[in-house]
């Protein structure tokens, strides 16, 4: 019991540094690739190749000047940017990065814990950050914020239904809630690569554009259109406050490419796995960092949506196909298995 | 790890507590690490430098509203869903469940039509259209 403890506290600790240092690197990352993109150096001052960039922006974010803007509801602004990363750092422990291994003497499974409704508290946790996007917009009492926050509000319980929707395919082909189960559902044939993508070819895009859109991405940036609100519900934080938000967003990302790993790329799973389980977190990173990839490049070669464009092809697009996908996976379950 | 499957959700909670911990660090931190110099300008909502006109808290488009209660509806529906996609594959394979597999079959599909057919009643109702 004493070691099953110890391993909790030391896999959730382990877990928290890993998100922490990704989300810094993440930012510098997304700059880098900008830059690259935009035929520009970027970000090189910081230490070598600008390595150190993450750590200068952290200690500077540190020493700006916290406001406390007078017109805000003060206890709200101030929780607001806690309410939205926490969550936000809640969602990967359910997530598997790994099959099992055997270190120091004793079998670990490769993720922090196992509910047998890992899905649906993903679900849970994610729809929390709704409330800090909008307590934020709200509390601030400035007409930017309050646009971005209603606006992000609107947009991120819009495209769940879409999420919601893709996922039951899911759900039908693996029969489980549980992740781990799902990963080994697409594993267990195909030499390894049934992978849901190949039997969801209207599923993946939904989920992804939906996941695209639940995190905020380019062409779905709305909740902070920088050209029209300034910075949107975020315009009147400053500091390490700010700082939450930006963390809160890019750990949403990873949760979301993450989920689109594991529940449609097979997971952990990759050539050689069986003898070096290791492996399958190189590979779980691996996928994650080709999609992460190419959501930023979407970001720097897209253009923004319209809002009454973007509420149009959550409504009238994503959620008609979704529940299309379902009657269709349903009816093909139902055939093969007659 | 054959234990209850309730005591997989321990780590949840000392998550819960880490991030907490370190959310209530991080707004304390920044409370008392940087300089604060305030002047009544510098904390005024924030209009592109121009003084703030009335306040923001106007009333807003119903639409928003609007939206809120669609989707509310529509994300309970959801959820009816989800627990007949995790066993429906089990129970078409189950022998005992043959019998029964039209109607999980059938009673699903009406359910979706159901559900397209109340999307198709708030579009064509304007819910769903913001330029008007």
């Amino acid at each position: 019991m004493t070691n099953l403890l110890l391993e909790w506290v030391i896999k959730c600790g382990v877990m928290l540094f890993i998100l922490l240092t990704a989300v810094a690197y993440l930012t510098f990352l997304e700059r880098k690739v900008m830059s690259w993109i935009q035929l520009r150096t970027g970000p090189n001052r910081a230490g070598p190749w600008g390595l150190l960039t993450p750590a200068a922006d952290g200690l500077k974010m540190l020493l700006k000047e916290d406001i406390l803007p007078t017109a805000a509801t003060k206890w709200l602004y101030i929780i607001a940017p806690a309410i939205s990363v926490i969550p936000a750092l809640m969602t990967f422990v359910v997530i598997p990065y790994g099959g099992t291994v055997n270190l120091f003497g004793r079998t670990i499974e490769l993720h922090v814990t196992n509910i047998n409704i890992a899905l649906l508290y993903i679900f849970a946790l994610t729809s929390l950050g709704v409330y800090g996007l909008a307590i934020a917009g709200w509390s601030s009492n400035n007409k930017y914020s309050l646009m971005g926050g209603l606006r992000s509000s609107a947009q991120m319980i819009s495209y769940e239904l879409a999420l919601g929707l893709s996922i039951v395919g899911v759900l039908l082909l693996s029969g489980s809630l549980d992740l781990t189960k799902i990963v080994e559902s697409q594993i267990s044939a195909w030499g390894g690569y049934r992978w849901n993508v190949f039997l969801q070819p209207l599923g993946f895009p939904i989920f992804f554009i939906a996941a695209l859109a639940e995190t905020n991405r380019t062409p779905f940036d709305l909740p902070e259109a920088d050209s029209e609100l300034v910075a949107g519900y975020h315009t009147e934080y400053s500091g390490m406050k700010f700082a939450m938000f930006q963390m809160a967003e890019y750990l949403n990302l990873i949760t979301s490419v993450s989920l689109s790993v594991t529940l449609y790329f097979g997971g952990w799973y990759g050539p050689g796995v069986e003898t070096y389980p290791l492996l399958g977190v190189f590979y779980f990173a691996a996928k994650a960092f080709v999609f992460i990839f190419i959501i930023m490049w979407i970001r720097f070669t897209m253009p923004r949506f319209r809002y009454d464009q973007l509420m149009k092809f959550g409504w009238k697009v994503l959620l008609p196909f979704a529940i299309v996908n379902v009657i269709l996976t349903g009816t093909m379950i139902m055939i093969l298995n007659s | 790890m054959d234990q209850s499957p309730s005591i997989h959700y321990v780590p949840i909670l000392l998550i819960f507590v880490l991030a907490a911990g370190l959310a209530s660090v991080i707004i304390l931190l920044s409370r008392y690490v940087g300089r604060h110099r305030p002047t009544k300008e510098k904390l005024e909502p924030y209009e592109c430098g121009v003084e703030p006109v009335g306040s923001a808290r106007e009333r807003q488009s119903v639409k928003f509203y609007l939206v809120a209660m669609v989707f509310l509806l529509f994300d309970i529906e959801i959820i009816f869903l989800v627990p007949w996609a995790v066993i429906f594959k089990k129970a078409l394979q189950d022998p005992a469940f043959q019998s029964l597999k039209w109607v999980l079959y059938g009673e699903m599909m009406v359910f979706m039509v159901v559900l397209l057919a109340g999307l198709f009643y708030v579009w064509r109702k304007g819910i769903l259209d913001w330029s008007k």
